[in-house]
């Protein structure tokens, strides 16, 4: 047993820790960390700014094939005929396929797909394509898919499907019994595009029966093994690279099926292919974030006590699942129960995206808090404070409150003036999602050089980054003098980069494979030149306990072999620690401006206090908070997926039209990095990509609520919606 | 800028004018017609793949392209200047930006042979003897970026600014910016450095 000193300044525990065989002793409060929490510049960042990280879709070889998908203009048909010989005819063209038959359920599903030796030739070749539809009717939103009558999605039943049944009602009916006010509210939240800047796909080339993809992903792995699976050959002939991609936000795991035709299409022409996706592509078939409509029922009492909260959810995926959301949740309810249901449409699958089922259920959650604590004539942050358990966000609350300047809210609707400023907050939580599993090598030439080796990917969060600041730690140099190679499914296995799992999963990895290394090096010195390698250690580039001075090169020079290799595993009991909390917190402050005469919303500054476990860059912390916090602004103000409801198609496909924030649209962001001794593994890293943009648009619509003494109970929080809940629109 | 060729940029048909004159010329059956004087005088080229001297990064580059090709995709996939990113393809975001002529530009709308004649500076050209232009710098120092695929442009529109205007104001930063596109949220971050490298 070790004692851990856990938590944060002002509430520190100490714990009892198992000793754990084979590992370093776990970092805790007490522990000196040389390089890690120091700002370091990302290891990628200068290849990024001068343009040369090769990203999958800047891939190019001589005789490369371009591949694209025609693709449906009906949300619901059937496809009665299919002509593609004059396409095929073309110059130039030279692969496709495709059959007539298929029956399209939503605007942008697969008709056939076409290969050419330049994108104009392909251009032209889909323009020759023939296609004759059979169309029929269809519920492209969620309003026309619930209707009475409807048209159906799937053949084998309804459109809404019941998803989690609601439990607990009973008690739920009599913690609202119980209560002084009970507020009963319908919240509504749009579909939501990832946009990655750079769209899907990957490009294929074969050599010897053995394919290499370069993947624009977040999971390598998973396009490994779904690319074998979909081409039946095995996953070993498969090498997938991705050093660097543009951005996936939970919508890059496993291969699409436009991945498998391009694989395809390189393996029958013998030439690299490549196919990425056009902007409108992305925009209709590379998932989006489910809508929602949540029908909420929250109750209290005028002490400020939580009692019941009952949520009706409904969502669309599209053509498939997983329409939740978060809600109820975070504050301590007497009884809670939701009911969730899918319901189906013609239009566009869902997959994750940052913080699933979150942002959506928390905007309903804060605002239903807010209309609570209005109800009982508290303030929502004492409201706040008295119904969390948290003991981080119990903290945080004080220390966001004091950098907004909480105290300058005025009562909901008092402001004076035509444009109105207002005040509002909401929390935050996530698991600490540290996984098993990952493996790491970490290699010492005899030169003194050090490479850390892992297959997974950087998505932009840093993980090339983190990966050198662990293992810097722990052999006690430099970053600059650590080499990290990621994105090579030759190396050993990491995790997809989802949940916020990456950094807290392969952080304790890198450790323990630095430690392994440093530990048959240490034994090489000693036995080169005496001493008790275990009184030994590496600090400041040199070995300490040694019996004279050694630097690291030095100390290198004595291997006994050209390099010592280590290779560092997610074994389960490194992820067996006491934690000082269950889950990750954070909370957010919003202060907004309101145009009451044209309805406009602008967003004046925005802090974020967010709970990081150990903070390895506060560099990169404060790029994933704030990032966070952009996307969290974007999603309460801007994004859309419009469809129409005739047609079914989308009429803002692009990037104009589909309106992301943009530098006019920024305000001041202050984000705090909030440091935590977690516990967790021996690095105490924990989950941060997620976590931050969950509660801003809770805070935001709260803040324009506070602004205008009004409530918008629907995202995005666009002008006319603004002017109608003032009365001035209907 | 020789201007005796018959150019129609991709915003010109967008806007309408002559659109009917240019859509027929690139339609795929209107291959037959041959480069020639047309009836205003001025020579028409295309469909077919004409021959242009662009000039980049200072160097002269000789290529073949239809006049179709935007000044993005022949950088990209005829020169293999592939730190300009092709995102949105429709100058919405700001990815594919470029200096024309010291201006920054948005090079999938423009078409490459429009680009003849002009001096065109790419994210590869940035660099100074000495390394990293100062916005580069400033990014790192920043982090100024996350997944990168904005950053190029961001960068090229940074530097744009710093060399033209001495010590910039925050919204003549924002300005410069504000056609440029980031899904992970650097905007912030950029600002500070842009200032910083103005200094």
């Amino acid at each position: 047993m070790s004692e851990l000193r856990l938590g944060f300044p002002g509430n520190e525990k100490r714990v009892d820790a198992p000793d754990v065989k084979d590992s370093p002793a776990p970092w805790d409060l007490a522990t000196d960390l040389a390089v890690v929490g120091k700002a370091h510049p990302r290891l990628d960042g200068a290849l990024k700014v001068t343009g040369r990280a090769k990203y999958s879709y800047d891939i190019r070889f001589p005789g490369m094939i371009y591949a694209k998908m025609l693709r449906s203009p009906h949300a619901s048909a059937i496809v009665r005929k299919l002509d593609i010989s004059k396409a095929k005819a073309l110059p130039g063209v030279v692969y496709s396929e495709g059959a007539a038959g298929a029956r399209i359920r939503h605007a942008g599903q697969e008709v056939c797909g076409l290969a050419a030796e330049s994108e104009e030739i392909l251009d032209d070749a889909l323009a020759l394509v023939e296609v004759e539809y059979e169309v029929l009717d269809h519920a492209a939103t969620l309003d026309m898919a619930m209707a009475e009558g409807a048209a159906k999605v799937l053949d084998d039943g309804p459109n809404v499907r019941g998803g989690r049944a609601p439990g607990n009602l009973e008690a739920v009916a009599k913690a609202h019994a119980e209560a002084d006010v009970v507020v009963a509210q319908e919240y509504r939240t749009q579909v939501q595009t990832h946009s990655c800047l750079e769209t899907h796909g990957c490009v294929c080339k074969w050599e010897g029966g053995k394919l290499t993809v370069w993947a624009s992903t977040q999971a390598t792995f998973a396009i490994q093994s779904s690319m074998a699976q979909a081409l039946r050959i095995p996953a070993a002939d498969i090498l997938v690279i991705t050093e660097h991609m543009g951005g996936g936000f939970g919508s890059k795991f496993g291969i699409s099926s436009w991945d498998a035709f391009c694989a395809r299409a390189a393996r029958e022409t013998k030439r690299p292919c490549r196919l990425m996706l056009d902007r409108r592509e992305e925009h209709l078939v590379a998932g989006n974030r489910p809508d929602s409509i949540q029908r909420c029922k929250f109750s209290a009492k005028r002490d400020g006590t939580l009692c019941g909260a009952a949520v009706e959810a409904f969502g669309t995926a599209g053509n498939g699942g997983g329409a939740g959301v978060f809600n109820p949740g975070i504050y301590a309810f007497k009884a809670a129960s939701q009911s969730a249901s899918d319901v189906l449409t013609h239009a566009g699958g869902a997959r994750a995206f940052r913080a699933p089922s979150h942002p959506q259920g928390v905007f309903a959650l804060e605002g239903m808090m807010d209309e609570l604590a209005d109800a009982i004539g508290m303030d929502p942050l004492a409201f706040r404070k008295r119904n969390d358990r948290h003991p981080v966000r119990l903290a945080q609350y004080d220390v966001g409150a004091k950098e907004i300047g909480w105290e300058r809210r005025v009562k909901s609707g008092s402001a004076k003036g035509p444009v109105k400023r207002g005040l509002g907050m909401a929390s935050t939580r996530w698991g600490h999602n540290a996984r098993p599993g990952d493996a790491v090598n970490c290699r010492i030439g005899r030169d003194g050089s050090v490479l850390f080796s892992n297959g997974s990917q950087d998505i932009g969060t840093g993980t090339r980054t983190v990966i050198a600041v662990i293992g810097a730690e722990e052999l006690g140099l430099p970053v600059a003098r650590v080499s990290v190679r990621l994105g090579h499914t030759s190396d050993p296995y990491g995790h997809g980069s989802g949940g916020s799992v990456t950094a807290p999963s392969i952080a304790p990895v890198v450790r323990h494979a630095a430690w392994l290394a440093k530990r048959e090096l240490l034994a090489n010195v000693a036995a080169a030149d005496g001493g008790d390698a275990g009184k030994m250690d590496l600090r400041g580039g040199k070995v300490t306990g040694a019996s004279r001075d050694l630097t690291f090169e030095q100390a290198c020079a004595m291997m006994t072999k050209d390099a010592i290799e280590a290779q560092g595993q997610g074994r389960a009991e490194f992820f067996g620690l006491p934690r000082f909390s269950g889950e990750v917190a954070g909370v957010q402050f919003a202060e907004v401006e309101v145009d009451t005469e044209m309805g406009a919303v602008r967003v004046v500054k925005v802090v974020a206090v967010q709970d990081c476990g150990l903070v390895v860059d506060p560099l990169l912390a404060r790029s994933q908070i704030s990032g966070g916090v952009i996307q969290g602004i974007s999603y309460a103000l801007f994004e859309d997926r419009i469809l129409d409801r005739a047609t079914g198609n989308m009429v803002n496909p692009n990037l104009l039209d589909y309106k992301v924030l943009g530098a006019a649209d920024m305000p001041e962001i202050v984000s705090i990095a909030f440091s935590v001794a977690n516990g967790i593994s021996p690095t105490g890293v924990s989950s941060l990509g997620e976590p931050p943009t969950v509660p801003t648009a809770g805070a935001i619509g709260n803040a324009v609520a506070n602004a205008i003494g009004a409530r918008v109970r629907s995202l995005p929080i666009t002008p006319d919606k603004v002017l109608a809940a003032l009365g001035v629109l209907s | 800028m020789s201007d005796d060729k018959f150019r129609v940029s991709r915003r010109d048909m967008l806007r309408g004018a002559g659109v009917a004159a240019a859509l027929g010329a690139l339609a795929p059956g209107a291959r037959a017609e041959p480069p020639g004087k047309g009836a205003n005088g001025l020579t028409r080229v295309g469909p077919g793949a004409t021959r242009i001297e662009l000039s980049i990064n200072g160097k002269a580059h000789l290529l073949e392209v239809e006049p179709r090709v935007t000044l993005l995709d022949a950088l990209r996939d005829r020169l293999e200047l592939t730190g300009s990113k092709r995102v949105c393809d429709r100058g919405a975001c700001g990815a594919c930006t470029v200096h024309l002529d010291g201006r920054p530009v948005n090079s999938c709308t423009m078409l490459a042979i429009d680009a003849e004649g002009c001096k065109v500076r790419t994210i590869e050209g940035l660099e100074g003897p000495d390394g990293l232009h100062p916005v580069q710098a400033a990014f790192l120092k920043h982090d100024a970026l996350q997944c990168g695929f904005c950053t190029p442009g961001m960068v090229m529109s940074c530097a744009a600014l710093v060399e033209t205007v001495k010590s910039p104001t925050d919204a003549q930063i924002r300005r410069a910016v504000s056609g440029n596109l980031c899904r992970c949220g650097t905007y912030g971050h950029v600002f500070a450095a842009c200032k910083e490298a103005a200094r």
